[in-house]
């Protein structure tokens, strides 16, 4: 029999009582393999099941994700936790709710659909027939399996779902502790790991003696090239750590970097989207860039384990415990079921950052002093210069207009380092000290994420646009000693700079403004609606000159072309530096679970591209990230945020879209075709800081 | 710079969140508060006075404890995020960071409600510019800007009206 099948997370674990537990009174306890990223995601899964057992908000507690007992749900990324696990949990709490209306109807001798729920408190025409959710949870067979076919509540009758319920983790942190940061055990050491400087670095030598002198309370920890720290006091082993450059000494090691790299190489996947007439005379051949880009978490990464009786515990903020349950497993040679790794939250990672690589130091360190529980925390440093980074792209255009103005035929390609390098991707470790104990470990062949994850490189680098000739060349760029991995939006944010810029390029050719030009290329309606809903939010006026260092843009897409709509326009002033007025923000995410919590993931995403776009790009030198901090690698500050205004579009019937990482590659777009509107010159390689506009003019005038 | 060995003579001590406390000389002051103090609402960012994360009153003025000697701290009295709610200017702020929802991860708003606590202290009305000049050494790396800014001024609404 064929039909709906069921969500990815509950083919994988489709016990009823492996997700949702009444055992505690007056509570309704959710596992789920999702972890809490700064983004709200628990609160809107609480809210999900609050509406479909009808009961308090309150009352619902999301466990942290746990490899000892939550659901494996992957990593949480890509927007995909509303979409996935909340579906997921929807039947899990529409089926329990079943599941306990059946016992009450059994007891009470009322028929199911008779009964009512009302907080938990079971009702029979009003009146309370002295049976709860509690007491019965007892008689429900949670080994049941979750059943697709389970009717859930249709969305018109929500009342918590769609409500912008708020967040007690953040409030309370506020005057507490709470981040994994601030965990603590007694007897704990604390750990700093020198970190090699580039990749692949041979540890060549340690003054211990004098190190020993200087840093008595201090203990040096080497297992081949990597090297901890360690110590009780934590201001002692972290002054050491900020002058081990003092004491050690490291050398690159030719022999291993072609070992571990080979084969290094580009390679190329070509894809007709459409076939019409090749480019014969192109309007437009033009590249855009972005550099390497830190995600930039402001709480440094941080991890504690703890190895007491052969099993180690490691509590880390990770986007995914069970890949990095395993890869610590591999790399240390422990069975996985001896590992078991526990979610913290940490500050918001954006991405794939450090936080996996500190969970693996600490387990390294947690296995040579055994029964000592370890923190570990990275420096600022470390935090900004040695995790894995966003990865540097390049995407070339090529376009050609037909007699009637609009483009013919459209060639795009990408070459790009690669963007997802996670705890077990291509079946490497992908963590930072598994390379330092064994370089063998590096990863050799990189492929980029599969398009049903919504690729890497190649994410978005289809434009949404009908061109009656389309090419798509994606090339992964294996060359570089750096590391890089996933960082929020993936390739989406390049390839939407430079698919929208190159739009409004055309459109100036063919003399045509760029909205009505966007348009004229597109039948997708919800793409068509968010436009012309952000033109009319701006005021847009079509034909607008601009230049004199005032300018407007626009940018359009939708996210992986299967995520939500959103589109942008930007006003700039450019007086040397770029400084970004105002932005309009049209969104359609299909219905909100949490309006507030949306839009504060849309603007939130919109400021941090606003922050990539005019200053990131991490300085690398022959294949080494030099040492940043904040100085030299600055982000927005509360006096660059420009007023936002965010619009949805909202249809109740439409499913719920990850809006994270929507406003990534359209806010970028929007910045940079409003830069080059106030310039009256293209700009096209990011970021858009002042050093570059100068050069820019210069040479132009040159 | 530390030689490793903290000294414990001629101990400089001072007031925190209402406690006298014995301060280890040549160790900056968050990792006494954090570590030894037990008052986690003060973060590690940076240790470089670069972002506002650590952020703390001393002597009722916003200032970043991770480089701090502690050794300079003599006499003084210190207030840390675990301390505000007693006051009224700390109550409106926290009822107002949450009423706007400002913060995403949170990791740097404590921090920055210590610089919003100076500031409301001295000016009973302060206008956006000077809210962001005055929160312009915080870094928010989730983009929370606006809804933080919307929080302040609505904290500094709140303790405006007669009766709050
Ligand atoms: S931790 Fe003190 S300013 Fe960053
Ligand atoms: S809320 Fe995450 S850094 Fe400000």
């Amino acid at each position: 029999m064929s039909g709906p099948s069921l969500p990815r997370s509950l083919q994988d674990t489709p016990q009823l009582g492996r997700w949702i537990s009444f055992a505690a009174p007056g509570k309704v306890q959710v596992r789920t393999g999702k972890v809490e990223l700064g983004q709200g995601i628990l609160v809107a899964l609480a809210q999900i099941v609050a509406e479909e057992l009808e009961v308090a908000l309150e009352r619902v507690e999301v466990l942290p994700a746990d490899t000892l007992l939550s659901p494996n749900e992957g990593f949480t990324a890509g927007s995909q936790s509303i979409e996935v696990s909340g579906a997921a949990l929807r039947l899990v709490a529409a089926q329990s709710r079943r599941a306990l209306l059946r016992v009450a109807a059994t007891r009470s001798g009322h028929r199911p659909e008779e009964i009512s729920c009302h907080d938990g408190l079971l009702r029979v025409d009003g009146t309370d027939i002295g049976l709860d959710f509690w007491t019965l949870a007892p008689e429900v067979d949670w080994t049941e399996t979750i059943d697709i076919r389970t009717t859930v509540r249709p969305s018109r009758d929500y009342r918590i779902a769609g409500t912008s319920a708020r967040r007690g983790d953040v409030l309370q942190r506020l005057t507490a502790g709470g981040f994994i940061h601030d965990m603590a055990f007694d007897g704990m050491r604390h750990a700093r790991i020198v970190r090699q400087p580039f990749r692949l670095a041979r540890l060549a030598s340690i003054d211990r003696e004098r190190f020993a002198r200087r840093h008595p309370k201090v203990a040096i920890l080497q297992k081949v090239d990597f090297l901890a720290f360690v110590g009780a006091d934590e201001y002692c082993v972290h002054a050491a750590h900020d002058e081990a450059e003092a004491f050690v000494e490291w050398t690159p090691d030719p022999g291993r970097k072609s070992a571990a790299n080979a084969p290094a190489a580009v390679r190329t996947e070509v894809r007709k989207v459409q076939t019409g007439h090749p480019a014969t005379n192109s309007a437009i051949r033009a590249r855009y860039s972005r550099g390497y880009i830190a995600h930039g978490s402001i709480g440094p990464s941080c991890a504690l384990a703890h190895f007491v009786d052969d099993r180690l515990t490691v509590w880390s903020h990770s986007q995914g415990v069970f890949a990095l349950r395993d890869q610590i497993a591999a790399c240390l040679g422990l069975h996985p079921s001896n590992v078991r790794v526990i979610h913290v939250p940490g500050a918001g990672c954006y991405g794939h950052n450090g936080a996996d690589d500190a969970a693996l130091d600490a387990a390294i360190v947690a296995c040579e002093l055994k029964g000592t529980p370890v923190r570990v925390q990275w420096s600022r440093v470390d935090e900004l210069s040695r995790g894995p980074l966003g990865a540097a792209m390049a995407t070339e255009i090529e376009a050609a207009l037909g007699s009637d103005g609009s483009v013919s035929a459209w060639k795009l390609s990408v070459v790009s380092a690669p963007q997802a390098q996670r705890p077990g991707t291509g079946g490497y470790a992908n963590l930072s000290s598994a390379e330092a104990l064994d370089p063998a470990t590096a990863p050799r062949q990189v492929e980029d994420l599969p398009e049903l994850a919504g690729g890497g490189a190649s994410r978005n680098a289809t434009a949404l646009y009908d061109f009656p000739d389309h090419e798509v060349s994606v090339s992964l760029d294996t060359r570089s000693p750096i590391r890089t991995s996933s960082l929020r939006s993936l390739g989406a944010h390049l390839n939407v700079f430079a698919i929208e810029c190159a739009m409004d390029e055309l459109a100036v050719i063919a003399g045509l403004d760029p909205i009505a030009f966007r348009l004229r290329h597109l039948k997708d309606n919800r793409c068509r609606a968010v436009l012309n809903e952000v033109a009319a939010m701006s005021g847009w006026r079509p034909g607008d000159a601009g230049g004199e260092g005032h300018g407007r843009g626009v940018g359009v897409a939708r996210y992986k072309n299967k995520g939500a709509w959103l589109a942008a326009v930007a006003e700039v002033t450019v007086d040397e530096a770029v400084r970004i007025e105002r932005l309009w923000l049209c969104v359609d995410a299909g219905r909100l679970i949490n309006p507030q919590g949306a839009r504060a993931q849309i603007e939130g995403g919109a400021l941090q591209s606003a922050s990539w776009t005019l200053l990131e790009s991490v300085p690398v030198a022959e294949g080494r990230v030099l040492p940043l901090n904040w100085s030299n690698y600055p982000i927005l500050r509360f006096s660059d945020v420009p007023e936002i205004e965010t619009r949805f579009i909202i249809d109740e019937n439409e499913a719920p879209l990850g809006a994270g990482e929507a406003a990534q590659g359209p806010v970028s777009a929007a910045i940079g075709n409003a830069v080059s509107h106030a310039l009256g010159m293209r700009v096209r390689d990011l970021p858009l800081t002042r050093e570059r506009l100068t050069q820019l003019l210069l040479s132009d005038q040159a | 710079m530390t030689d490793g060995s903290h000294a414990t003579d001629g101990q400089p001590r001072c007031r925190i969140n209402d406690s006298d406390v014995a301060l280890e000389a040549d160790e900056p002051l968050l990792f006494t508060l954090r570590n030894r103090l037990g008052l986690t609402a003060v973060r590690f960012g940076c240790g470089l006075e670069q972002c506002g994360a650590c952020m703390v009153l001393i002597d009722g003025e916003a200032r970043h404890s991770c480089a701090l000697p502690a050794s300079a701290l003599d006499g003084r009295t210190v207030v840390t995020p675990e301390a505000i709610a007693g006051d009224p200017i700390g109550a409106a702020l926290l009822s107002a960071f949450e009423l706007e929802q400002a913060g995403q991860c949170g990791y740097c708003l404590a921090g920055i409600m210590m610089s919003a606590f100076a500031l409301l202290t001295r000016e009973i009305n302060p206008s956006r510019a000077r809210i962001i000049e005055v929160l312009d050494g915080h870094l928010c790396r989730c983009g929370a800007h606006i809804p933080i800014l919307r929080a302040v001024e609505r904290a500094a609404g709140m303790l405006g009206k007669p009766g709050a």
